[in-house]
C-alpha cells in the first residue's frame, strides 16, 4: 500500500506520521491521534459529523486524505475548550437541549464554533442556513437553532 | 467506504502536474477541492492508481482582473469567490457561489473542480456557459483555451482529455447597465438544484436590451442556453407578457430529466417560471443600475 509520512498540528499538537496515502483525515485523527470526538457517519461529505476546523475554515474531514493536511493547523472539537470545561457553544448546546443521542454533535458544535467567529451575530434564517450541512438524525433541530442563537447572543460582548 | 489504494503526488507547478498527467494518462486523476471526487472514490464508483493534488500549485489560485475579464485559477474555492471584492466584477459568478454545496463544502470546494466535474445540477457550468467563458488548459504540449459552449460534454463529461488540465477560467466582464440573477429550486439549502436559471441582461442607451445570456442547469445532461429566448429579447422593451413569453421559448424544446425528486413535467415548469422570475428581476435591476 503507497504510504507517506507526514508532519501537521492537531489542537496545537505536532504529530508525525507515516499513513496510508488513502487514509482520509477523519480517519487518521481517529486511529493515529485516538482524538474520537470526530465522528464518521456517512463517509462521503453529506452528513457533517466529521467536520473539524482546518487552518481557520470548517471542512469536511472525511473529504481530505490525511496526506493533504501536510503542515497544516487542525483543530478536532476537543480543542474546543481545555479539558473539563465547556466552550460558550457547548454549553449553549448544553442549556438548551441541542443534542439527543449527540452522535452528530461534534460536527454541529466545530461548524458552529467556525461560522460565529467569521459571522458574530447572525439572523435566524441566517442560521437554519448554516447548520443545512449538518445532518441530526434525532431531528432535534430546534435545540440547535436555540443553542447557537444562545451561544450567539452569550459571545457578543455587552456595550 | 474508503477508496481504493493510490499513488499520491502533490507538485507544486503546473509544469509537473500536466507531465504526470501525459505520463499516466487515464490512470491518473487531478484532485483539487475533492467534494466530489472523494465521494466516488469512497463509494467505489471511480478508481484510479494515481491522484495528483493540485492544492500545492501556487499558480492555480486565485483571481486576476484583466482587460475585459476576471481570470479564476482553477483551484480559487468558492468560498474566496463569497468573498472576493474582485469577483464582485461578475456578478453572476458572485451570487452562485453562496448556492453551491453548504459553506463547509465551499470552503474546500474549487471554482475548477466544479466545471471539470460537470454535475447537470451544477451552477458553475451554467454560469460559464450563460456568459461564454473561456477555459485555459494546460498540456506538455502548451496551452490553449476552449470555450464554455464545447466543453460541457454530458453529464460529469467534458471535452477535457487524460492529459489536459483546466488551470483557469476566464469570465467576460459586463459593463453598462445591466442586471443578473442566479435562481434555484432545492428541495432543502445546500441540496443539488432540482433545475436553477442564470440570467444577464444589459441595457443600451435607450433602455432597449442589447445583449442577454440565459443558461438553465438541471434541466438536461449538460446547462443549456436559451437562445430562442435571448434573440426574442434583444432589442426590446419587454412588458411582463413578452417576458413570459421568452421563458416560454426558454424551455420550449427541452426534455428535462424525471427522478425520484421531480418529474420531468415539473422541472419543465419550475425552469419556465424561473426564467420568467429571473428576467423580471434582472430587468429590474438594470433599469436601476
Amino acid at each position: 500500500m503507497p504510504e507517506r509520512t507526514i508532519s501537521l498540528t492537531v489542537n496545537g499538537t505536532a504529530h508525525h506520521a507515516t499513513v496510508e496515502t488513502r487514509k482520509t483525515l477523519a480517519d487518521f485523527l481517529r486511529e493515529d491521534c485516538v482524538l474520537t470526538g470526530t465522528h464518521l457517519g456517512c463517509e462521503h461529505g453529506v452528513c457533517g459529523a466529521c467536520t473539524v476546523i482546518i487552518n481557520g475554515d470548517a471542512v469536511r474531514s472525511c473529504l481530505m486524505f490525511a496526506v493533504q493536511a501536510e503542515g497544516a493547523e487542525i483543530t478536532t472539537v476537543e480543542g474546543l475548550a481545555p479539558a473539563g470545561e465547556l466552550s460558550p457553544i457547548q454549553e449553549a448546546f448544553r442549556a438548551e437541549h441541542g443534542l439527543q443521542c449527540g452522535f452528530c454533535t461534534p460536527g454541529f458544535v466545530v461548524s458552529v464554533h467556525a461560522y460565529l467567529a467569521e459571522h458574530p451575530q447572525p439572523t435566524h434564517d441566517e442560521i437554519l442556513e448554516m447548520l443545512s450541512g449538518n445532518l441530526c438524525r434525532c431531528t432535534g433541530y430546534q435545540g440547535i437553532v436555540r443553542a447557537v442563537e444562545r451561544a450567539a447572543h452569550s459571545m457578543t460582548p455587552n456595550p | 467506504m474508503k477508496p481504493a489504494p493510490f499513488e499520491y503526488h502533490a507538485p507544486d507547478t503546473v509544469a509537473d502536474v500536466v507531465a504526470l498527467l501525459a505520463e499516466h494518462g487515464d490512470e491518473i486523476k487531478p484532485l483539487a477541492g475533492g467534494q466530489s471526487l472523494v465521494p466516488m472514490l469512497a463509494l467505489r464508483l471511480t478508481r484510479f492508481e494515481h491522484l495528483v493534488d493540485l492544492n500545492r500549485v501556487a499558480e492555480l489560485d486565485g483571481l486576476r482582473r484583466d482587460n475585459g475579464s476576471l481570470t479564476v485559477g482553477a483551484t480559487t474555492r468558492q468560498a474566496t469567490i463569497e468573498r472576493s471584492e474582485l469577483a464582485q466584477a461578475v456578478p453572476l459568478l458572485a451570487r452562485a457561489a453562496p448556492l453551491i454545496g453548504h459553506f463547509q463544502i465551499r470552503n474546500r470546494g474549487t471554482v475548477g473542480g466544479s466545471l471539470a466535474h460537470a454535475d447537470p445540477a451544477a451552477e458553475l457550468p451554467a454560469v460559464a456557459l450563460a456568459l461564454d467563458a473561456h477555459m485555459e488548459i494546460a498540456t506538455n504540449a502548451g496551452r490553449h483555451t476552449v470555450p464554455a459552449a464545447d466543453f460541457f460534454v454530458g453529464t460529469w463529461t467534458t471535452s477535457l482529455e487524460p492529459d489536459e488540465l483546466l488551470t483557469a477560467v476566464q469570465f467576460p466582464v459586463w459593463d453598462g447597465r445591466c442586471g443578473f440573477v442566479v435562481d434555484e429550486v432545492a428541495r432543502r439549502a445546500g441540496d443539488f438544484a432540482l433545475t436553477g436559471v442564470t440570467a444577464g441582461l444589459q441595457l443600451d442607451a435607450n433602455g432597449a436590451i442589447q445583449r442577454a445570456a440565459i443558461a438553465l442547469f438541471g434541466m438536461a445532461s449538460t446547462p443549456v442556453r436559451a437562445p430562442a429566448a435571448e434573440t426574442a429579447l434583444i432589442g426590446s422593451h419587454p412588458d411582463p407578457a413578452a417576458i413570459r413569453e421568452a421563458a416560454d421559448l426558454a424551455v420550449r424544446d427541452l426534455e428535462p430529466p424525471d427522478d425520484v425528486h421531480a418529474s420531468s413535467t415539473y422541472r419543465r415548469s419550475v425552469g419556465r417560471h424561473l426564467v420568467e422570475r429571473s428576467l423580471t428581476r434582472a430587468l429590474d435591476e438594470a433599469h436601476h443600475a
